[in-house]
C-alpha cells in the first residue's frame, strides 16, 4: 500500500464528443455512486448538487447545417496552480501526489465559497439546502462514501471510494499497484456509448495517454496555465473552434 | 432622564427625541436579525447566492464597508505615526466607524460561510497561501485592536470617568496608543491589500486576475491605496452628515479641508496606477490568459462605461476636486467630492465582485445574473442599523468631536 501511495500515477480522462448522446446516464451513475442526494424541490439548475454535469452546446446554424455537441463537464483535476486549492482558507482542497487527483474534504470546510468563485469550469458545489433521501432509500446509499452535510462545497473526486477498494484488492492480492481494470470512476462505467476512457495519465503504454496526445484532442481553457487532465476529442472542426473561443467573443 | 451621562457642556437633544431617533433603527435591526436567524437556521437557500454566483451582495458589501472604515487606521497613522494633530479633532469618529464597519462586516461574514462554527478551523490548520486566510488573521486582529482602541473614548463618558482605575487605565491606555496605531496600520495594510488580493490571485477569471508584483497582485496594492484614499473621505462625509443632522458645528473647516486634501492626493495616485495597471491588464494579462478583454464589456449592463466610471467619474474627478485649494474651501465642492470618491470605492468593489462573477469563463456561457432575497438584503441593513445606533449612542454619550465644545454654537 505505501508503494503504491508513493508511486506518481496522474489520473485523467479523455471524453469523445463524437460518442457522447447526451443521456445523462453518466450524471445519475455519478449522483448514486457518490451519495449525491435527490435535488431539493425548490432547487433550481444552479443550486443543484451535479458533480457531472452535460451542457448541449449548438452551433447556432440553422436547418440543415444544424449541428450540437454534448459536453459532459466535471472538475478538471487541474495539475498546475490548481486554482481551487491555493485559495482555501482551511486546506479543504487537496491534491493527491500519488494520484493527482484533486481531492475535497467537506469536513474541513468552511463552505465560504472562495474554491468555487476561482474554479473556471464551475465544477463545483455548494450544498445549500440538508441533504434527504426519501423514506426507505437510505438502503441504497455507497456505505464507502460519506455523505455531505449542509453548507460545504462538493465536486467530482473520480470516485474516491472506487480507489480505496481497488487499492484494498490490491493489497489483498499481494500487488503493491492496482489494476488498471479494478479502478473505473462510476460515469465511465456507466456510459452506454463508450465515450469516455479513464485511466492513468503517466503511463504512456496506457489508452488513455495515447488519446491524451492524440491529433482533435483538446482541452478547455488550456490558455489559463491549468494542466487540466480531462481531454475531450472531436473530430468536428467546430466544436474544437468553439473550445478555443473567448466566452462572448 | 440621562442628563448625568451626556459629558459636561455638550448640547444634546431630549431623551423622547432621541429615542425616537434610535427606536426606527432598532427595528431595521430586529428584522435583520430575523433574517440572519434565517439564514442561520434553514442554511443559505435563502439567499439568492447560487453555485455560480457563490459571492453575492455580502461580500461586494463587506469589501465596501471595509473599504471605507480604512478611515481608522489611515487617520490614526496620520495622527499618532505622523503627528499631525489636527486630526485629533476626528480620530475618536473615525475610530467609531472603523469598528462599525469591521464589526458589522465580520458578523456578516459569518451569516455567509455555511459552517460559521468551523471558522476556527481558519486558525488551526491554515493554508498560509490562501489569501483568505491573510484577511481572516488581519481583520480578526484589527477588530481587537479598533476594540481596545475604542475602549478609551467609552472611559472618558462622565460617569465612567468616576471610577479612579478607569480614568488610571484610560490615562494608561492613551499613552500607548501609537503603538496601537502602528499596529492597526500594519495589520490594515494586509487585510485591504489581501482582499484585493483575493481576486487578483484567481487564475481562472481572466477578469479578475493581475499579475505578480513582488508576492501579491497588484489589485492587493490597489486595494490599499484605493481604502487609504477613501478612508478620509469617509470620515469627512460622515461628519458633515453629523453636523447635518444634529444642527451643530462639530469641528473646524479646516480639519474637513485637511482630510480632504489627504483623501485627493491618496486617490491621484491611486487613479494613477489603477489606470497603469488596467491598461497593462487590457493589453497583455487577459489577452495571455485567452479572454481579449473587449469581451468583458459586450453587455449592455456591463459596459466601457463602467471603466470610465469608476476611473475618470469617481476617480481623477472628485481627486482634482480635492486637490485645488479653491474649489475645497467651498463646503458644497468639498463635501461632493468626498461623496464621489466614496461612490468611486462601491463602484469599483462592484466590479470586483458583482463583474467577476457575472462574465461567464466557458466559452459556451453566457452572462449571469443575480437579484439579492430580502434576507440578503435585510442582513446588510441590519449592519447598517447597527451602525447607526451604536454611532448614535457614541455621539451622544461620548466625546467624538474635541471641538465641539470649543466651538461657539
Amino acid at each position: 500500500m505505501e508503494q503504491t501511495a508513493q508511486s506518481k500515477s496522474r489520473y485523467g480522462m479523455v471524453i469523445d464528443l463524437d460518442r457522447c448522446t447526451g443521456c445523462g446516464v453518466c450524471m445519475v451513475a455519478c449522483a448514486v455512486e457518490n451519495n449525491v442526494a435527490p435535488a431539493e424541490q425548490k432547487a433550481t439548475e444552479r443550486t443543484g448538487v451535479t458533480w457531472l454535469r452535460v451542457y448541449p452546446v449548438s452551433n447556432g446554424e440553422g436547418f440543415p447545417a444544424n449541428d450540437s455537441v454534448f459536453i459532459p463537464m466535471t472538475c478538471q483535476q487541474c495539475g498546475n496552480h490548481t486554482p481551487c486549492v491555493s485559495v482555501c482558507p482551511q486546506n479543504a482542497v487537496e491534491v493527491d501526489p500519488s494520484t493527482g487527483i484533486v481531492g475535497q474534504i467537506p469536513q474541513r470546510c468552511l463552505g465560504c465559497r472562495y474554491c468555487m468563485t476561482a474554479c473556471p469550469y464551475h465544477a463545483r458545489y455548494f450544498d445549500w439546502w440538508d441533504p434527504q433521501w426519501p423514506e426507505g432509500t437510505e438502503a441504497l446509499l455507497n456505505p464507502d462514501v460519506a455523505p455531505r452535510m449542509r453548507g460545504v462545497a462538493e465536486k467530482c473526486n473520480f470516485c474516491h471510494g472506487r480507489l480505496h477498494a481497488a487499492r484494498t484488492k490490491a493489497a489483498a492480492a499481494g500487488r503493491k499497484e492496482i489494476a488498471a481494470g479494478d479502478y473505473v470512476p462510476a460515469c465511465v462505467e456507466s456510459c452506454p456509448s463508450r465515450a469516455i476512457v479513464f485511466g492513468d495519465l503517466a503511463d504512456e503504454t496506457n489508452e488513455v495517454s495515447r488519446l491524451s496526445r492524440s491529433i482533435n484532442t483538446f482541452q478547455f481553457l488550456p490558455k489559463l496555465g491549468t494542466a487540466p487532465k480531462i481531454f475531450y476529442h472531436s473530430a468536428k472542426e467546430w466544436v474544437r473552434k468553439m473550445a478555443d473561443r473567448a466566452p462572448l467573443a | 432622564m440621562d442628563r448625568q451621562f451626556i459629558p459636561r457642556s455638550l448640547q444634546r437633544s431630549s431623551f423622547t427625541r432621541f429615542a425616537a431617533w434610535i427606536l426606527p433603527w432598532i427595528l431595521l435591526l430586529g428584522l435583520g436579525l430575523y433574517a440572519m436567524y434565517l439564514c442561520l437556521a434553514e442554511g443559505l437557500n435563502q439567499t439568492n447566492m447560487d453555485n455560480r454566483f457563490a459571492f453575492g451582495l455580502w461580500i461586494y458589501l463587506d469589501l465596501t464597508v471595509i473599504a471605507l472604515g480604512a478611515g481608522a487606521f489611515f487617520t490614526g497613522f496620520l495622527l499618532y505615526i505622523l503627528r499631525r494633530e489636527e486630526l485629533k479633532a476626528v480620530i475618536n469618529s473615525a475610530v467609531v466607524l472603523g469598528l462599525i464597519c469591521y464589526s458589522g462586516a465580520v458578523a456578516v461574514l459569518m451569516v455567509d460561510v455555511g459552517q460559521p462554527l468551523r471558522a476556527w478551523f481558519t486558525f488551526w490548520h491554515p493554508n498560509t497561501h490562501s489569501m483568505l486566510t491573510e484577511v481572516t488573521f488581519c481583520l480578526t486582529c484589527y477588530l481587537t485592536v479598533l476594540a481596545i482602541e475604542y475602549v478609551p473614548v467609552v472611559l472618558k463618558n462622565r460617569k465612567l470617568r468616576q471610577i479612579p482605575r478607569f480614568l488610571v487605565f484610560e490615562f494608561e491606555l492613551h499613552k500607548v496608543m501609537p503603538v496601537f496605531a502602528g499596529i492597526g496600520t500594519f495589520l490594515s495594510f494586509f487585510h485591504q491589500g489581501s482582499l484585493g488580493g483575493l481576486y487578483g490571485v484567481l487564475v481562472g477569471r481572466p477578469f479578475a486576475f493581475r499579475e505578480v508584483l513582488g508576492i501579491w497582485p497588484s489589485t492587493f496594492y490597489l486595494f490599499i491605496l484605493s481604502a487609504a484614499a477613501v478612508g478620509p473621505s469617509f470620515v469627512l462625509l460622515t461628519t458633515w452628515l453629523v453636523q447635518k443632522l444634529s444642527g451643530k458645528q462639530l469641528v473646524k473647516p479646516e480639519v474637513l479641508r485637511f482630510l480632504g486634501k489627504v483623501s485627493g492626493w491618496m486617490l491621484i495616485v491611486y487613479v494613477l496606477l489603477k489606470t497603469v495597471d488596467t491598461l497593462y491588464w487590457i493589453n497583455h494579462t487577459a489577452p495571455a490568459e485567452g479572454a481579449p478583454a473587449y469581451t468583458f464589456y459586450t453587455s449592455p449592463g456591463f459596459g466601457t462605461w463602467i471603466l470610465f466610471a469608476e476611473i475618470i467619474l469617481l476617480g481623477l474627478l472628485p481627486a482634482i476636486m480635492l486637490l485645488s485649494k479653491r474649489l475645497r474651501e467651498r463646503p458644497a465642492v468639498l463635501v461632493s467630492a468626498a461623496f464621489l470618491a466614496c461612490c468611486g470605492i462601491v463602484m469599483n468593489r462592484f466590479v470586483m465582485t458583482i463583474q467577476t462573477l457575472a462574465l461567464p469563463t466557458l466559452p459556451f456561457d453566457q452572462m449571469m445574473s443575480y437579484v439579492p432575497s430580502w434576507q440578503e438584503i435585510a442582513t446588510f441593513l441590519a449592519i447598517v442599523a447597527y451602525g447607526v445606533v451604536l454611532y448614535s449612542l457614541s455621539f451622544r454619550y461620548m466625546t467624538l468631536f474635541p471641538q465641539e465644545r470649543d466651538i461657539r454654537q
